[in-house]
């Protein structure tokens, strides 16, 4: 395959999700939100969302509870840094813990 | 066909290259002040403030901002331009890279000075020699005609190539030294010369991230289109560069059938024929060559002048062409690569040796900060030179020509 039919001689793409690849292999500590102590997911309706506003990357969604896109997520941990709760904690990614894709926010793995 | 006839005016190489850019429509310009090349840049505004340039003039607060401008600039399909010299140059540098890799047609001058430190406003060639790498197409002047020609000359490579052209001038030697120039009618500039392309790469209807994050390896696009990743956008422009010789050659040809005047494309010789010893140097020191070879040929001594016009791409085999019959190339640099030797030295030598061989390279460093270098010095380096080859004493090392220092 040639990157020639891109018919391009500098880099150029339309504004895309993701669009430098796939970057939550960069991580080396993923973010683990447990909804029992999360604010929004404990009241059931939107609020707090500081991990959404911090988050550099934007990777959280703002929903209840909210969701961490694990596919672009670099691992950097703001977001566990600046939750009031001290909901989000952060585990080193080890070949047993690799799911990529997978939702944190829906599954927490640990408390 | 007649060329046109043109008027004669007596111009600096500064305002030559003003000239040049207002014949050239520049619609953007934007520069700082910096010596020796700040009246290029007073002479547009002035232009732009009479209502005789149509063009946008931005006052920027550095050097880098100015190529910042430029590179913003381009991407809308504007025809821009800036000049700078020496520490702005350098000070533009993170943005020189950037140019080429957006392929952007910047043209700017570069008005040949002294690195600092310690301060010096004076003549030699290491601003832009230090930025050999950087991507851009570098032309070197003789005189300020040939400023006036090269930028025209140089708008027509940069859109042609998508590649920034940086026209390097002698600061004062050439800068701030009048001479007869003729300054062609708008008409045959604009005939030679046509409007940018438009590619305006800038368009709210289709937008679009440019120059992003681009890691190793090739990806998809937002339509599945495989995408070059870094490594194939610097093939890509390499091979610009590799193709660049060609245009300029082209360039300089089709200027010659409308102006009546060539400088020679990628290089350009003065009595080179049986020369056993060939004077090689770029700018105005190269063109004062000229005198040095037409002493020593007075003197029985068969010498010759090599002018390097086109420095990046450079023109190896054309260079190794007109050097073969000959004894030795003394190779004059106003600039070094600290630690080993002149850079035109150096690329010399490794194009010989990529063409299979050629004559002895002797360097000499000559006139750095201004230090005065005149044409009977070249001549007796040059004859120094052949005399060193006949005696068969084999390599020579590199000589400082009016350094007054003990080795």
């Amino acid at each position: 395959m040639n990157t020639r039919d891109c018919n391009h001689d500098s880099a150029m793409a339309a504004p895309s999700r993701g669009e430098a690849g796939l970057t939550g292999h960069w991580r080396t500590e993923r973010p683990v939100l447990d909804a029992a102590q999360c604010l929004p997911a404990k009241r059931g309706k939107p609020g707090c969302f500081l991990c959404w506003v911090y988050c550099p990357e934007a990777v959280v969604a703002r929903a209840v509870p909210p969701a961490i896109d694990l596919e672009y997520c670099k691992g950097c941990g703001i977001c566990a840094a600046e939750c009031p709760a001290h909901a989000i904690v952060m585990i080193p990614e080890t070949s047993a813990n690799e799911t990529p894709g997978a939702d944190p926010g829906a599954t927490p793995e640990t408390p | 066909m007649n060329p046109p006839a043109q008027a004669a005016s007596i111009l600096t190489g500064n305002e030559a290259a003003a000239a040049g850019v207002r014949l050239c429509r520049a619609q953007v310009v934007a520069a700082y002040p910096i010596t020796p090349q700040s009246p290029v840049v007073e002479s547009l505004c002035a232009s732009v403030a009479a209502g005789e340039l149509d063009a946008e003039f931005v006052a920027v607060e550095s050097e880098h901002s100015a190529m910042t401008v430029c590179i913003a600039a381009a991407t809308t399909g504007a025809r821009v331009f800036t000049a700078t010299s020496a520490n702005g140059l350098a000070y533009m540098c993170e943005q020189l890279h950037w140019t080429p890799g957006a392929r952007l047609p910047v043209v700017m001058c570069c008005v040949n000075r002294a690195m600092a430190a310690p301060w010096n406003v004076l003549n030699d060639q290491q601003d832009s020699m230090s930025q050999r790498d950087a991507g851009w197409i570098q032309l070197f002047a003789r005189n300020n005609q040939e400023i006036l020609d090269t930028v025209v000359q140089a708008y027509r490579i940069a859109e042609t190539t998508r590649v920034p052209v940086m026209v390097c001038y002698d600061g004062y030697v050439l800068s701030h030294t009048v001479m007869p120039v003729c300054v062609p009618s708008q008409e045959a500039v604009d005939g030679f010369l046509p409007p940018r392309a438009p590619e305006t790469l800038l368009d709210p209807d289709c937008p679009r991230n440019l120059n992003q994050v681009t890691l190793a390896d090739p990806r998809p696009n937002e339509k599945g289109q495989l995408c070059h990743g870094y490594m194939e956008l610097r093939y890509l422009l390499q091979e610009a560069l590799e193709g660049a010789r060609a245009v300029i050659a082209l360039v300089d040809e089709e200027f010659g059938a409308a102006f009546g005047r060539r400088w020679g494309g990628l290089c350009w010789g003065h009595r080179l024929e049986d020369a056993e010893v060939v004077l090689v140097a770029a700018g105005s020191l190269a063109s004062g060559a000229c005198a040095s070879a037409d002493t020593l040929r007075s003197q029985g001594i068969a010498a010759g002048v090599l002018g390097v016009r086109s420095y990046r791409p450079f023109p190896g085999q054309e260079l190794a062409n007109a050097l073969r019959g000959a004894r030795v190339a003394a190779v004059f640099d106003k600039s070094l690569s600290y630690g080993h030797e002149g850079p035109i030295c150096s690329d010399l030598k490794s194009a010989l040796h990529s063409a299979g061989g050629g004559p002895a390279v002797h360097g000499y460093i000559a006139g750095l900060g201004g230090r005065d270098v005149n044409a009977s010095e070249l001549a007796q380096a040059a004859a120094h030179s052949l005399e060193w080859v006949r005696a068969g004493k084999g390599p020579k090392p590199t000589e400082w020509i009016n350094c007054r220092i003990d080795a």
